[in-house]
């Protein structure tokens, strides 16, 4: 197919209209409020709804709240999670009557959809959605995610009901 | 002997059932399921949990003792004021019986409620969830929420009843099955409610608790999670294992089991019902004997002389030794554990007969018996190893003369398949003089660190086959796990190494491509199998 060169006009050809009409949109912005982000140093401000990478949360007793119960393990569509189950010290009063937590509580951040499965079945609300959408790592394995690392990005959930308490 | 008949209706539908069935068991008949917790077919019937109510009706009869008829012709129906409980009454001609009417749903409802009110919220924690009889029967007559706003009775936690049940009274609804089984089937009368109402406990007598080799059947007569296997406790959650029908190999009875794993880890086992070997029990002996499958030290890799090989070196070395062996008028000897399937035993038998020997015996295994399911031969598979005329008679008693050769230096190479010949009676020293000791095991032991080539095997939660219990019944395992490594069913080695020797020998080779194959060739060379295929052989196992 031959392309037809489109014929130009003297203005055309001088070309200095085009490159002062194309300066002249940049020069206009200069004053304007910017609308450029940092990102990755400056996050998006999200709606408080928005579903992010999934964490663990303790009561106001600092104890875990999750009593592997792998609910949320048989839920997850993507099989992100993996629950080792375990028992709980028997030694300690307070939390004497939950007797179960887990050994260990591995999410694969590489798969998981942010979905909110896990913390939809949860019947502890011990798992938790939070904000952080950009999970990164130089390797696979930083992105699995275990339950130390799941509980520190969790922090305390300010649970009204205090199941433990009435146990 | 002839049973007596009788016609009832249940739920519209005629049934017909033999005279002292109970209704739940009518109704079972009629595919009517009569949700109950304390009734179990296999124990004496408490009737104390009164979830089987329903609605009977009997035939009104006159002065003649004949049903009266009424405008229609249909006999007259008298349905009593009072529900009645479905498991302690027994069928009667002409009966009606009503499951799903309302005033049987409400009476379920009221009765789920009452034992509602005490139940902690455990589920999540509970290793009953997702098989507990509450829950499910909650799901459908359950309310929901509660009306109960007083405190909940609190009960002891974590009671330790021994050393292999754990038990929650919380979660306990009374129902007494634990308490019959031990007293009526395990024959320990131990267990008992104190206190009274709403505080009633499950206990053990003090200074007397269970302490029979049964126990651990209570863990699955409990409906809810209150008896808990302390082996199995927060390990897995039931919903993720898988099951399969296997067979106990850890003695001649051969109970059913069913093998609970879960990508390659077997974490419990329970008994299968089978009317004619174990009706639904199994020994505690036998229920946690398998954690020898998931051994960390398991052999995975065939060995020639200490050194990892490949399957094709290892076959190919030992066809070679052994013809080298019979090329110097040497004995080959061979010692096929009972612990092995027929099929393995048969393939064994025919490698010695392909080699022309017939130095063959098993390890005869004895202990003590009970008067219930153990048996005193601890090999799950002696009658197999006699039919595939692998074992002496009696087993064993060609051990001596073999290690007599060995020991006059005739017997120059042994086969062992899956048993530790050291401690079958052929010292160390005596392995020592052989030219070629071919080990076919799981485990590393005395023998395969005495064996020259070791061949990994599978254990029976890993592969197919029969077993041929005391009583003569084929039965057959399933595989539940894959086999781990380069480690594969004794079988396929010892149809390999068959093929080998056949080769070596210019001998024609028998093909044997699947486990069926192997059984066919079996079936048509004993006359007491003649004609049976390998799907004969349902999940019930057959009688020879
Ligand atoms: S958010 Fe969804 S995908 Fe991610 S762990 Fe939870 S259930 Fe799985
Ligand atoms: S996070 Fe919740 S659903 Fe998941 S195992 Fe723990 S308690 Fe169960
Ligand atoms: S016994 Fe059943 S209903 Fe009760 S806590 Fe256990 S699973 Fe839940
Ligand atoms: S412990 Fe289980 S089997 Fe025994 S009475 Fe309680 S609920 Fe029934
Ligand atoms: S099953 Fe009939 S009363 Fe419990």
């Amino acid at each position: 197919m031959k392309v037809r060169r489109p014929k130009l006009t003297l203005l055309d050809r001088l070309y200095l209209p085009q490159i002062l009409a194309g300066m002249w949109r940049t020069l206009k912005h200069i004053p304007r409020k910017k609308f450029t982000r940092q990102y990755p140093e400056e996050k998006f401000k999200l709606l408080g709804k928005y579903r992010g990478a999934p964490t663990l949360v303790r009561n106001q007793a600092g104890q875990v709240k999750c009593v592997s119960c792998q609910l949320c393990e048989f839920v997850c569509p993507p099989k992100a999670i993996r629950v080792l189950p375990g028992r709980r010290d028997d030694s300690a009063p307070a939390e004497a009557r939950i007797e179960k937590e887990p050994e260990d509580f591995i999410i694969d951040m590489t798969r998981c959809i942010y979905c909110g499965q896990c913390e939809e079945v949860c019947p502890e609300q011990a798992i938790f959605l939070k904000q952080d959408f950009a999970v990164t790592g130089y390797k696979r394995s930083e992105l699995e995610f275990h339950k130390d690392k799941l509980l520190e990005l969790g922090g305390i959930h300010d649970d009204p009901i205090c199941k433990w308490k009435k146990k | 002997m002839s049973v007596e008949n009788v016609n009832l209706t249940i739920d519209g539908r005629a049934v017909q059932a033999a005279v002292g069935t109970n209704l739940i068991e009518a109704a079972r008949l009629a595919g009517i399921e009569i949700p109950h917790f304390c009734y179990h077919p296999k124990l004496a019937i408490a009737g104390n949990c009164r979830m089987c109510l329903v609605e009977v009706g009997l035939p009104q009869l006159g002065p003649d003792r004949k049903p009266v008829l009424d405008a229609q012709g249909q006999p007259r129906v008298n349905f009593g004021p009072k529900l009645i409980i479905a498991c302690n009454t027994t069928v009667s001609e002409g009966m009606v019986v009503l499951t799903r009417t309302p005033r049987v749903i409400k009476a379920r409802r009221g009765v789920m409620e009452f034992l509602l009110i005490n139940h902690p919220l455990d589920c999540p924690i509970c290793d009953q969830a997702g098989e507990c009889r509450l829950q499910e029967l909650a799901v459908d007559y359950g309310q929901g929420c509660s009306r109960f706003v007083e405190e909940k009775e609190h009960k002891p936690k974590r009671v330790v009843l021994n050393e292999k049940i754990t038990l929650d009274d919380e979660r306990c609804i009374l129902c007494s099955r634990c308490i019959r089984f031990m007293r009526d089937v395990a024959g320990q009368d131990c267990l008992g409610f104190v206190k009274r109402g709403s505080r009633s406990t499950l206990a053990s007598y003090p200074g007397r608790e269970p302490a029979t080799n049964y126990d651990l059947n209570i863990v699955d007569l409990c409906p809810v999670g209150a008896l808990t296997s302390t082996d199995f406790r927060f390990r897995q959650r039931v919903w993720f294992l898988k099951e399969t029908a296997s067979i106990c190999p850890h003695c001649a009875t051969g109970c059913n089991t069913t093998i609970w794993s879960r990508e390659g880890v077997v974490y419990r086992q329970t008994p299968r019902d089978n009317a004619a070997i174990n009706q639904c029990w199994m020994c505690d002996y036998g229920r946690l004997n398998y954690k020898f499958i998931n051994d960390p030290d398991r052999l995975t890799a065939p060995q020639l002389g200490r050194q990892d090989a490949t399957w094709a070196d290892a076959i190919a070395h030992v066809a070679e030794r052994l013809a080298a062996v019979r090329a110097a008028g040497s004995k080959i000897a061979g010692l096929g554990s009972a612990c092995a399937t027929t099929e393995e035993l048969f393939l064994f038998a025919k490698l010695f007969q392909a080699l022309e020997s017939g130095l063959l015996d098993s390890v005869p295994r004895t202990d003590i018996a009970d008067n219930f399911l153990l048996n005193a031969d601890r090999n799950p598979n002696m009658r197999g190893a006699q039919l595939a005329g692998v074992a002496a008679n009696p087993p064993g008693s060609r051990i001596a003369e073999i290690a007599a050769g060995i020991e006059r230096g005739e017997i120059k190479a042994l086969l062992v398949l899956g048993e530790d010949a050291v401690a079958a009676g052929l010292r160390a020293e005596l392995l020592a003089k052989l030219d070629l000791l071919v080990v076919l095991d799981i485990l590393p032991g005395a023998t395969t660190d005495a064996a020259h080539v070791v061949l990994p095997g599978v254990s029976f939660a890993e592969k197919g086959g029969t077993f041929i219990n005391a009583k003569g019944r084929v039965q057959k395992i399933n595989p539940a796990l894959a086999a781990p490594g380069q480690a594969r069913p004794e079988w396929e080695i010892l149809r390999n190494l068959l093929a080998a020797v056949s080769k070596a020998w210019k001998k024609p080779a028998p093909d044997f491509p699947s486990l069926g194959k192997v059984f066919a060739a079996l079936a048509d060379e004993t006359p007491a199998l003649k004609g049976w295929t390998w799907e004969d052989i349902g999940s019930e196992g057959r009688d020879l």
